[in-house]
């Protein structure tokens, strides 16, 4: 092969073995520690044969609970990707004072913050949502599963796939220098030759189909399959957030699709969208992507905002205050989201009315948000709070959560944000309210939803460690950061002079640390808490006290949730059964029509994924192979007429009577 | 949404909390497929939006009104609406389950889709030739790559329409392909509403002083 | 009490900010202490709320707390007409107040805007003409170009205490933010385009310059000394760029902005004429297909709509 170089590169591209980190020690002893435990595991499924099991019941599953607990699973291992970089990144800017450059070069420093953006938004924090949303929406309904179920599953080997290539330029090439959001003409290919933005690109094109369409589905979902009964005033405050963030995936995934590809044309085929060359325009970029941008803060926080609400009345053993209050301020915040996005670049030279106009939309949306905290404090109010983990989460959220906002309505006053601007009070800001909203939300659900997903409770013990080292770990690495931004000091910086900033970088670096023993809690939670399963056993399908419909059915619930679909006449319907001393059924049971397994979804991604890489690295008769394969087996899916079966009555009913024996036994 | 009164019941009588016998959802095929176009609708809004901002940059190249020409696109733009009238043709045929004259109706409507595609890569290919491609200047990019989004969308359009008609040679019309026509039938009309956009938005406008 | 009395109240985390040389906390400039002050009144504002709010969650949580027996327990309490008024109007008012803030400070802190200022107190004399320069963010340092003078500097920039200084922006290949934190806030620097900083520094002093956008491999050096001086000692640095020999033409400007890292001070007695206008319309090569100038020429009127003299306009929207 060597013999043609033109063959070779015909077929491999630009990718060469020059492209391979071979000389970044760092690496190539992540790659080292990586393969050997991706080794390990594949070892052990299949030493434990546990590929068919895994096959056929998780990977070709269309079902909304597995679904959502993969994603979930994603979602955690690419936090402790994410987690890695922002440990790396607090470790240089600890060290790299004065005559002292660090231990990360720029070339790699610059790649650790781009990647820590993008993962921890895309594929931690959009995964751990939509896999909430999958597990907790269709059961709060009372559906038996989404409108398109198949579409659910290939959602999420889309999402994976985006994943694979991100960690893919880990080992093969590099990622973006760009910053998470590759600002052009920086992400151009004249100031970006190599394949780190393609990556970033392609990497975001594929999740972002498997985002939209999962938007798509759980909209449709909530519209169509709610359980007789249940207006949408009805609704518990989960699912309605869960309206209100699928709405605005639908409408503002697209905005960043066509941003990104009119990148990549730029990229690609010379086009001069963004250029700084014949009438390109890098801010109608800069504009785009953060049309996109806003929203999907928004996207992240209002399931959380629905967690918190689930929580605080359960924990609280009180109806929530304020129903319809919380579901206006959801909705306006909806509406709102988009109406803010220049408040991301008031330095870029807009006139004052301008700015002004997005600085005031901006501080209004803290009017519904302002609304919803006083609503979960009133819910407090003559309540019977016991303090259960997520109910930990829930209040940490709250007192951390309205200091972010206030930073955050400092950065929407545009004379303030001049100053504040790209400092690290706006990395403080938004950590404050991505850490202290999304994350606890997520942390808070992930207690609060386990028992329903696996039959047992998380340890408590376990759960509280991590809590005080997060709650802990996350004042001490953001508190300086904000200190930092009053002295002036920028973000992506890999290199300082001044060393009297060196302190509160320490600090800063100090709490990374206990951010690092607060992961390291949470997965000795899940250890010790599966050790431990009878302990912790749930058969009750009920730990909580729950108020929602999730909590009726058994834990885990079975395939089909509900053997009779059930009529809802109260907003805590669960709870209005069981003031009214409801029995369920135990006869009369009827066959249920439920969809099939089917492994399209995964091989439609596969097929993505190496069309993505091959697209990445020119190699354009794979990327041509690819994307016919792509079509092909699509269309050939269509051809696949007998998607679904019935679950015999005597199987629901064997389900069921083995229920009522467990709870017999309470 | 399945709001149904058996789930009521009487005031008299105690509140019932599931329903007998297996509930029935509506299917959510169109309302979803709806919301897929609304999203490909932003897309398009996108890519307005940028010829928008950089329509007037010629850089030094040539300008709307030197490179666009009207007649072209008015037959381009008639073979385009006369297929969605042939497609709403096909959908009568259907609702009255009479395959022949659909398939008849289906073929005329995938023939002249591919018509226009024709005429839009014998322009393109024009533009191309006398060195007006999409890399001259950011007005050719924005206007090659909207023209060009949609042409792609009509492509598929047409690869879906064959297999449709291949599903329905196959099936017969079942529920599953008449839902699958009438989602055709949503993306094929929304694709004629873009158009008459982009008709508008850039040549008719282009042409203008 | 009074705005006046409550930011004295601030002034003590302030002053203990101030302690680690928060420059935000204890700038320089007019504008800056402008900006400062706003920060402060927003942040007093919002105190107005958030403090309740944190202190009522910690004592709720508490408490209701169930091990509690002698807290009320109301399960059914889920509504009151008066409250929710309470809770949406409360939020409501302090942004009225804080949005009417915003947007009178946003136009009166307008970096475009000249100024009428020089501090709290002082007008700017009629006689005084604000000093120009022009900022070239570089791959990776910056190029400051001062047309009154004729000298150019790179990665160090001086100007007169209490003169008026009108700063034009522009970068070279990517997107940078000029920013010296204690005269007043930033500004992008991108390419083709121009922003503006009109600003004025009230005490003598060398204060950090640097980049706030992130830009590349370089830019964690890209920083410079600004020197706020007296007359004297601004015509004595002037003097010295006009004493160095160096003569920044278009072919040592072509050389400069090939990229660097941590590139030391560079100054230049001439710089050609026209210089910051064809960084401006990409026409340090005139002939070439990208000057801006060329393409001007070729289709005449159809650029956008800007009157300025280059012909381009830098904002996303048309500024006023």
């Amino acid at each position: 092969m060597l013999a043609h170089p033109d063959l070779t590169q015909l077929i491999f591209g630009r990718l060469t073995i020059d492209q391979l980190p071979l000389h970044e020690p760092i690496v190539v002893g992540t790659f080292i520690v990586v393969a050997l435990l991706g080794a390990a595991l594949l070892g052990a499924v299949t030493y434990f044969r546990l590929w068919g099991y895994l096959w056929h019941e998780w990977f070709t599953s269309i079902d909304h609970k597995k679904i959502g607990v993969m994603y979930i699973i994603l979602s955690l291992v690419m936090l402790l990707r994410g987690f890695s970089d922002a440990i790396m990144m607090r470790a240089q800017q600890a060290i790299s004072f004065g005559h002292s450059t660090g231990y990360l070069p720029p070339f790699h420093y610059d790649q650790i913050f781009t990647a820590h953006g993008v993962i921890m938004i895309f594929f931690v924090a959009m995964p751990m949502v939509t896999g909430i949303m999958n597990f907790v929406m269709p059961l709060q309904i009372g559906a038996r599963d989404v409108a398109f179920p198949f579409l659910n599953n290939f959602s999420l080997w889309m999402t994976i796939s985006g994943a694979v290539l991100v960690m893919m330029s880990l080992f093969v090439g590099e990622f973006a220098r760009t910053g998470w959001l590759a600002y052009p003409p920086l992400s151009d290919i004249a100031a970006s030759p190599d394949a780190g933005v393609d990556y970033y690109i392609w990497a975001l094109q594929i999740a972002g189909v498997g985002t939209l369409l999962s938007g798509v589905n759980l909209l449709t979902t909530i519209i169509k399959m709610r359980a007789p009964g249940m207006t949408l005033m009805r609704m518990p405050i989960f699912t309605w957030t869960a309206l209100c963030t699928n709405v605005l995936i639908v409408a503002a995934f697209p905005v960043l699709t066509a941003a990104l590809a009119m990148l990549a044309l730029d990229r690609y085929a010379g086009t001069n969208f963004f250029t700084t060359m014949l009438g390109g325009n890098a801010m109608m970029y800069i504009n785009l992507i953060w049309i996109w941008g806003h929203p999907e803060v928004y996207i992240l926080i209002l399931p959380a905002f629905g967690v918190f609400s689930e929580v605080t009345a359960t924990f609280c053993r009180k109806r929530l205050f304020g129903y319809a209050s919380m579901v206006y301020a959801t909705v306006v915040i909806t509406v709102l989201s988009y109406l803010v996005w220049l408040h991301h670049f008031f330095t870029m030279g807009s006139g004052a009315s301008v700015n002004s106009f997005f600085g005031i939309t901006t501080m209004i949306i803290s009017i519904p948000t302002g609304a919803k905290i006083f609503n979960w404090l009133f819910t407090m109010y003559r309540g019977r709070i016991t303090f259960e983990v997520p109910m930990l989460w829930t209040v940490a959220f709250m007192v951390t959560f309205v200091l972010g906002g206030m930073t955050g309505v400092m950065l929407a006053v545009p004379p303030a944000d001049f100053s504040l601007h790209n400092s690290l009070f706006l990395v403080a800001h938004f950590h404050n309210v991505i850490i202290g909203g999304v994350l606890f939300g997520m942390f808070a659900g992930v207690n609060y939803w386990f028992p329903k997903a696996f039959g047992f409770r998380l340890d408590p013990f376990w759960g509280k460690c991590s809590f005080w080292f997060w709650v802990a770990g996350f004042y001490f690495a953001f508190m300086p950061l904000y200190v930092l931004g009053f002295m002036g000091v920028t973000r992506r910086l890999s290199h300082f002079d001044d060393p009297s900033l060196q302190i509160w970088f320490e600090i800063a670096a100090f709490g990374a640390f206990l951010i690092l023993l607060g992961i390291l809690s949470m997965l000795m939670q899940f250890y010790v808490s599966f050790r431990d399963r009878e302990r912790l056993r749930d058969v009750t399908g009920d730990p909580w006290g729950g108020r929602t419909l999730e909590w009726s059915t058994s834990s885990p619930p079975p395939k089909y949730n509900f053997a009779f679909t059930p009529c809802i006449h109260d907003i805590d319907a669960w709870w209005q059964m069981k003031q009214h001393r409801y029995q369920r059924p135990l006869q009369g049971f009827q066959p249920i029509h439920m969809p099939k397994n089917t492994g399209a979804g995964i091989i439609l991604a596969g097929i993505a994924t190496v069309f993505g890489f091959a697209m990445i690295w020119y190699m354009w008769p794979l990327a041509i192979i690819s994307f016919a394969a792509l079509i092909a087996t699509a269309i050939g899916h269509t051809f696949n007429y007998h998607r679904d079966y019935y679950i015999p009555a005597d199987e629901v009913a064997r389900v069921e009577s083995s229920r009522t024996e467990l709870l017999g036994h309470v | 949404m399945s709001d149904t009164s058996i789930a009521m019941g009487s005031p008299s009588e105690p509140l019932r909390f599931h329903v007998e016998g297996e509930h029935h959802v509506e299917n959510g095929t169109l309302l979803g497929f709806w919301l897929y176009l609304m999203s490909d609708c932003l897309v398009f809004a996108c890519l307005f939006a940028a010829y928008g901002v950089l329509g007037r940059n010629y850089a030094g190249g040539p300008t709307a009104a030197q490179v666009l020409e009207l007649p072209v696109v008015a037959v381009n733009t008639t073979l385009l609406l006369l297929s969605s009238i042939t497609y709403g043709f096909a959908v009568l045929e259907m609702q009255q389950n009479r395959r022949a004259p659909m398939m008849a109706w289906l073929t005329v409507t995938g023939l002249l889709g591919a018509g226009f595609i024709g005429l839009e890569l014998t322009e393109f290919a024009h533009l191309i030739s006398i060195g007006a491609g999409p890399q001259r200047s950011a007005f050719l990019s924005s206007f090659f790559t909207l023209v060009g989004t949609h042409g792609l969308h009509v492509t598929c359009g047409i690869i879906w329409l064959i297999t449709l008609m291949v599903q329905v040679g196959k099936k017969g019309l079942i529920p599953a392909n008449k839902r699958r026509l009438m989602c055709l039938s949503m993306f094929w009309h929304f694709l004629d509403v873009v158009w008459v956009g982009v008709f508008s938005f850039v040549y008719l406008m282009g042409v203008l002083p | 009490m009074s705005i006046k009395a409550l930011r004295g109240l601030l002034l003590i985390p302030v002053a203990l900010l101030a302690g680690c040389h928060t420059v935000l906390m204890s700038p320089s400039g007019d504008l800056a202490l402008q900006q400062r002050n706003l920060i402060i009144d927003s942040v007093l504002l919002m105190l107005l709320i958030i403090v309740p709010v944190i202190a009522l969650t910690l004592l709720f949580a508490w408490h209701f707390r169930a091990s509690n027996k002698e807290a009320d327990y109301d399960p059914d309490w889920d509504h009151s007409t008066m409250l929710e008024l309470l809770i949406w109007s409360a939020p409501l008012l302090i942004i009225i107040a804080l949005g009417a803030l915003t947007w009178v400070s946003t136009h009166k802190l307008d970096p475009y805007r000249p100024l009428d200022r020089i501090a709290a107190g002082h007008s700017v004399p009629a006689d005084v003409k604000p000093l120009t320069v022009e900022v070239v963010a570089l791959d990776w340092k910056w190029l400051f170009i001062y047309p009154e003078q004729g000298i150019a500097t790179v990665n160090d920039l001086a100007a007169p205490v209490n003169r008026p200084i009108q700063f034009k922006i522009t970068a070279s290949t990517v997107m940078n933010s000029f920013f010296i934190p204690a005269l007043a806030g930033q500004i992008y620097a991108m390419p083709n385009m121009e922003t503006q900083l009109q600003a004025v520094m009230n005490k003598p002093g060398d204060f950090e310059g640097f980049s706030a956008n992130y830009s590349g491999a370089g830019f964690s050096g890209m920083h410079f000394t600004f020197h706020a001086v007296s007359e004297d000692a601004f015509a004595q640095w002037v003097q010295q760029a006009k004493t160095s020999g160096n003569a920044l033409s278009r072919d040592a400007y072509v050389k400069l902005q090939q990229p660097s890292q941590d590139e030391p001070v560079h100054r230049y007695a001439t710089v050609d004429a026209g210089l910051y206008e064809d960084i401006l319309t990409n026409c340090i090569q005139p002939d070439s297909m990208s000057c801006m100038r060329n393409m001007k020429a070729s289709d005449a009127g159809a650029m956008r709509s800007s009157n300025d003299s280059t012909g381009m306009a830098a904002m996303p929207t048309a500024h006023p």
